[in-house]
């Protein structure tokens, strides 16, 4: 077995049990940090996969930002008390179920039939250049510079907005 | 060269690089005690040893020795979790920071940094936005209101002074064209460090460094008036003892970071045109490397012992009102360096 496979199931296997151990542990803090756990053995794959940013930017985004956020709210509300959520309604946990069946039959469906569709033909040295952050950044500059500017214009706004509202609430 | 050469200089690399971490963590310790009491003019410890040089040892035993106590309400695994993810944090983070130019020896070219990653600048982002949770979870597990409160506000803290560092990081990356820590360190040759070409952005980052290692004037996460000891009221013996190395190993890795991206990293200006020999050349750069390092630990800890503790509204303010306005400010400013250069 080459390092790369070794690695690769080696990452995998850590998506894999803490993404059952998201869903299974009675405490939610314990769910969020199997969540961040999650994100770090995805972004080993992505590594694996030699999409270098993308791995350092799921662990940027994912794991360092959007998992504060969650973790916050986790803690300030507390929500130990609203254990029995799915005990008072038994027909929504029904939905919950058939949702998680649909979803799941969906990603069944793709790995069985449609594995030609992932070609697996794109040789290293190719993909090696393509997860840099040269390429990525070339790329976002020449084909798709409206998106980008538009998306910067967004965001700059937005942290604008966060500001001018957050002073207004200290005022 | 070979996976298994690559591996053993890699791992002597760790090797040396950690027990000189170590070795300057706990005397860093000592110098702050030592520092604090010039600053107060008392003498500071110099009971154990020849001038108290082995009080770091001392210390250390104390907390090996005493009991571990964890506290009836604290949810266990995540309570011990969080200390070793502190370290962890501030252990391998060292690992992509240049100290010194590649070297030849026995044959080998050997460069002086652990690993040259050619995004090494988004790898030390990406464990210190991870960092926020050893404190978070240490004051979510110990069941304890003061650590509650303080975990909150450092991640507060730490997540909005992230905001005018990652700015600040920007213009360096937009000057140097890598992401690399070894090719930004290379764009800074002579008197071209980033400190004189984007001085706004330095301050910023230089203030975002002291919020995120929560240093004195922000160390509201552990402010002892209000939150007795923040985030590890409820630790002690050695679990302590690893917030404690970290916080001392974070400020050698923000001093670090502050060298290699604004103070020309191991560089030394028109040091090529003394006609040196080149060992004697890497000698002096290694040599000005730690040097500087001193220097700004020095400041760091003089820092403390002269300013007063920010409030929180203030030190919000302050984060968002004037170190991300001023760290966009110098984003531009470096845009329109690089036009007019071009």
């Amino acid at each position: 077995m080459s390092l790369e496979s070794v690695l690769f199931y080696f990452f995998a296997a850590i998506s894999i049990v803490t993404s059952i151990l998201v869903i299974s542990s009675k405490n939610p803090v314990l769910s969020a940090l199997s969540l961040i756990l999650n994100f770090a053995g995805l972004a080993g794959v992505y590594l694996t996969l030699y999409a270098q940013f993308i791995a350092v930017v799921q662990v940027i985004v994912y794991a360092g930002a959007i998992m504060v956020l969650f973790l916050f709210v986790i803690m300030l509300i507390r929500p130990e008390a609203e254990r029995n959520y799915f005990q008072e309604r038994k027909s929504f946990k029904m939905l919950t179920i058939g949702i998680g069946v649909i979803v799941l039959g969906q990603l069944m469906f793709l790995i069985i039939s449609g594995t030609s569709m992932f070609t697996s033909g794109g040789h290293s040295e190719q993909s090696l250049e393509v997860g840099t952050v040269e390429r990525i950044g070339w790329e976002l500059m020449t084909s798709y510079l409206l998106p980008f500017e538009a998306i910067g214009f967004l965001l700059l706004a937005a942290s604008i907005g966060a500001m001018v509202l957050a002073k207004k609430k200290f005022e | 060269m070979e996976i298994l050469q690559i591996a053993v200089i890699t791992l002597v690399k760790i090797l040396i690089v950690v027990t000189l971490m170590l070795l300057t963590v706990s005397y860093l310790v000592y110098f702050e005690r030592k520092i604090s009491a010039w600053a107060q003019n008392r003498v500071g410890p110099n009971r154990v040893g020849p001038a108290g040089l082995l009080q770091p040892f001392a210390d250390v035993f104390k907390l090996l020795l005493k009991e571990d106590i964890v506290p009836f309400a604290a949810t266990k695994s995540i309570h011990t979790l969080a200390p070793m993810l502190a370290l962890f944090v501030a252990f391998t983070t060292y690992a992509v920071i240049p100290i010194g130019p590649s070297v030849e020896i026995f044959g080998y070219k050997v460069d002086l940094v652990v690993a040259d990653v050619n995004m090494g600048i988004l790898y030390i982002l990406a464990l210190t936005s991870v960092g926020v949770y050893a404190i978070t979870f240490s004051g979510w597990s110990s069941g304890s209101k003061y650590s509650l409160l303080g975990g909150v506000r450092s991640s507060a803290q730490m997540i909005s002074y992230e905001i005018s560092m990652g700015f600040s990081i920007a213009g360096v990356l937009l000057f140097a064209e890598s992401l690399r820590p070894v090719a930004i360190v290379n764009a800074q040759s002579g008197l071209m460090w980033n400190a004189f070409v984007q001085p706004i952005g330095f301050i910023t980052f230089v203030v975002a460094a002291f919020a995120e290692t929560n240093r004195l004037p922000f160390d509201l996460p552990e402010a002892e008036p209000e939150l007795v000891g923040g985030y590890h009221t409820e630790y002690s013996s050695m679990k302590f003892a690893g917030f404690f190395l970290a916080e001392y190993a974070n400020m050698i890795i923000a001093s670090a970071m502050i060298i290699t991206l604004y103070l020309g990293g191991w560089q030394v200006p028109y040091i090529e045109k003394l006609g040196l020999p080149d060992y004697a050349v890497v000698l002096i750069q290694v040599t000005a490397f730690f040097v500087k390092m001193g220097v700004l630990l020095f400041f760091i800890i003089w820092v403390r012992w002269s300013l007063p503790r920010f409030r929180y509204d203030q030190l919000m303010d302050l984060g968002w009102k004037v170190m991300f306005p001023l760290s966009l400010l110098n984003l531009i400013w470096v845009a329109i360096l690089i036009m007019i250069m071009n």
